[in-house]
Parts: C-alpha cells; sequence; structure tokens
C-alpha cells in the first residue's frame, strides 16, 4: 500500500539532531532539503543549525555542509557557487542557512554582495526572531514588545523597542528575481516556493518563520498551530516577490493579536495599550503589502 | 570518538550518521498511537522535527530512540488519536 503524501517521502535529514523539543528550524531544514534534493550543498554560518548537526563526527544532513564563520553566509555561497561552475557543475544547488541574526544584522554586508554579484544562489534566512543558539538575545528580526535577555523585562520594562526588519524589503531593493516568506507550518507551501527558487537564476531569498518553544517561552507542541495563528493575526505574512511583483500567497482571515501574543512568554507582560498599537501597525502593514500586489499586478 | 587531542583531524569532516545518538533520553511524555481511530492523513510523519516516525501499514510507527517527546504530532491530529503519557508511568 502506498500512503498518501503531500510532500517527498524521501530524508535528507536524519533524527538523532541536536535541536530542541519541537524545533521550527529542523522542520525548515527538512522540507527544504526535501525540495532540493540530493544534488545540494549548504552553507551554515554561527546559529541553531551550527550545533543542531551533532558533535564531530556526527551529521544529521546527508548533503554536503560548510560551517562558515557568522557573517560570511552570503560570501561562501558565492565561492561555492563559482568553484562549481569552474568544474562545471552548475546543476548543483548552492544554499545558504543562516539564522535571522547572521541574516538581519550581522550578515547583510556579505548578503547585499551576493545580490549585488548576481550570483546564481539561494539564500534562506530561518527567522526565530532572536539569537536563540547564544541563549536568546535580541536581533534585528525581534518585534515589538517581545522580551530576550538583553531586552529584559522588570520593573524598567526595557522590552524590544524597535520593530522588527523588513528583510525582503531590503532585498527586493537589490532587484534580485525572487524574494518569498514561508513558514513552517505549511510544508508544502515551502516546497512549492523552494522549487521554485531553484528554477530561477539568480540570487533568490527566502524567509522561513521558524517557531523557536525554548525562546518564545512557548509549549514546544504548539510549534506547528502558532505558525497558522502568526498568519491570522497578520505577525507574519506569505508572499512572494518575483521580479518586482508581488504576491500574496495566503490571505487568512484576521483574529485578535492578543491570541498569538498571549501563548507565548516572551509577550505576556505586554500592557494593553501596546498591543493594539502593533496591532494597527501589523494591520497597515498588510494593507501594504495588498496594495503593492495591486500596484504591481501588470508587471508579471 | 579520537583519544587524545592529536587524532582530531586539522579540519574536521563530519561522516558519521547522527542516528548513532539516542536523543530519546530527553524524553518525558512517550506518544502512543491508537492506530484503530488513526485516518491515515500522515500529518505527525509530516511535522515531525525529529523524523521519529516511520509510515506504517495501520499508523504511525515511532522511532522511540530518537523521539523527543515534543508533542507535535499529538497536537496536529485531526482525529485526535495520538497520546502523551508520561514517561514515569
Amino acid at each position: 500500500m502506498m500512503a498518501k503524501l503531500t510532500i517527498p517521502e524521501e530524508e535528507l535529514m536524519s533524527p538523532g539532531h541536536m535541536g530542541c523539543l519541537g524545533c521550527g528550524a529542523t522542520q525548515a531544514m527538512r522540507y527544504v532539503l526535501k525540495a532540493a534534493g540530493r544534488r545540494t550543498i549548504l552553507s551554515i554560518p554561527a546559529c541553531c543549525w551550527a550545533v543542531m548537526p551533532g558533535v564531530w563526527p556526527n551529521t544529521c544532513l546527508q548533503v554536503p555542509e560548510l560551517y562558515t564563520p557568522f557573517e560570511t553566509t552570503g560570501a561562501s555561497i558565492s565561492g561555492i557557487r563559482a568553484a562549481l561552475d569552474a568544474l562545471g557543475q552548475e546543476d548543483i544547488n548552492v544554499i545558504g542557512f543562516a539564522g535571522d541574526g547572521g541574516t538581519a544584522d550581522i550578515g547583510i554586508q556579505a548578503l547585499s554582495g551576493t545580490a549585488d554579484r548576481q550570483d546564481n544562489v539561494l539564500y534562506i534566512m530561518y527567522d526565530n526572531e532572536a539569537y536563540m543558539n547564544t541563549g536568546i538575545q535580541r536581533s534585528g528580526s525581534t518585534p515589538i514588545g517581545t522580551w530576550t535577555t538583553t531586552t529584559p523585562v522588570g520593573s524598567t520594562q526595557e522590552w524590544e523597542k524597535s520593530p522588527k526588519k523588513n528583510m525582503t524589503a531590503i532585498m527586493a531593493a537589490h532587484g534580485i528575481p525572487y524574494i518569498a516568506t514561508a513558514t513552517t507550518g505549511y510544508p508544502e507551501d515551502i516546497i512549492k516556493k523552494v522549487t521554485k527558487a531553484l528554477s530561477i537564476k539568480g540570487t533568490k531569498f527566502m524567509q522561513i518563520f521558524s517557531p523557536c518553544p525554548t525562546g518564545w517561552k512557548m509549549d514546544p507542541a504548539l510549534t506547528v498551530s502558532i505558525t497558522k495563528e502568526a498568519l491570522s493575526s497578520r505577525a507574519f505574512n506569505l508572499f512572494e516577490i518575483e521580479n518586482g511583483a508581488y504576491k500574496v500567497t495566503m490571505k487568512p482571515k484576521k483574529t485578535p493579536l492578543k491570541g498569538y501574543l498571549m501563548k507565548q512568554g516572551r509577550f505576556r507582560h505586554m500592557p494593553d495599550d501596546l498591543i493594539a498599537e502593533v496591532e494597527a501597525d501589523l494591520d497597515s502593514a498588510y494593507e501594504n503589502l495588498l496594495h503593492l500586489e495591486e500596484c504591481t499586478r501588470k508587471k508579471a | 570518538m579520537p583519544g587524545t587531542i592529536d587524532e582530531i583531524p586539522i579540519t574536521p569532516i563530519n561522516t558519521t550518521n547522527s542516528t548513532a545518538v539516542k536523543t530519546g533520553g530527553w524524553r518525558a511524555f512517550r506518544p502512543i498511537c491508537d492506530t484503530d481511530k488513526c485516518i491515515k492523513c500522515w500529518s505527525c510523519w509530516k511535522f515531525c522535527p525529529d523524523v521519529s516516525i516511520a509510515i506504517g501499514e495501520d499508523g504511525p510507527i515511532y522511532d522511540y530512540d530518537h523521539c523527543k517527546g515534543c508533542g507535535i504530532c499529538a497536537n496536529v491530529c485531526p482525529v485526535k488519536c495520538i497520546e502523551m503519557i508520561p514517561e514515569n508511568k
């Protein structure tokens, strides 16, 4: 009997990795490898995925993987691509797989260089909204109001004050051919977008929203359901930008932001007036996205 | 594993599959599937972050050597046929 499956059955990630219980980033890697297949080379900087393959000599990945310093993911994938092209092996996928800190803060210069050179690579940012591997420090991708160890909440209320950095807009400004966002709650969507990205020549960028139960202070069993609530509360949006044309790939019915926030310990201190403020900002960001889709439709 | 520091190569290359690492010891709750109720939608298999569910004839087959007991499978199951049972029972 053949089981009816919606995603490829081949596993290129083995069990026994060092990810925490209910880790969203491991799900992201599993789906990306299912889409990319065996003929793939990964480059991973310092991030959760730098430790998750395991302690030497173990690895949970069935594809070659290069560890790089924190800021060099973009440069290393450019180099791997150049070497493969020189060897005439142009059919091998080169994927950079970095966290949000290694993309939005530390690695942005090397990533910008890669996009500028229009190297034929895919850069994936798995977004867990803080530096989780080193112990939950804030990153550029941390949203307003978040508790982290460097934005502590106590009598001083020093929670995160600046909004989440808009990485897709930064990459869109580079004029690269394909940009997409995805989330681990929708594996079919990740696989569709990665497959599409790898079929396009040039620099591609993907942001995968990956819950982190440890850093978000929530029940690991909620990893999948929290992504659905993140989408419906507009905390994260799914869209593609193909040659400048926006396409919102999922338009869920709106649910209150408070429901999403209160499931996570990192937001539980937020006062109601701050939640209302953040909700208004997120709603207008979503409206902007719909407008951009409308305005850029003819270009597609 | 190397015995002394001199046995570690200058460029360490990972060669062993991580299945050698038994992460099942991390588990506090054990997932048990009632295969009579299972509708074989394979949501549990699809969302398992530890690749610890195999597709069986009657339902999911758990790899208890590696399952960390996160409970995602029980949470995503549409017919709620997976139960998380404390390991000490």
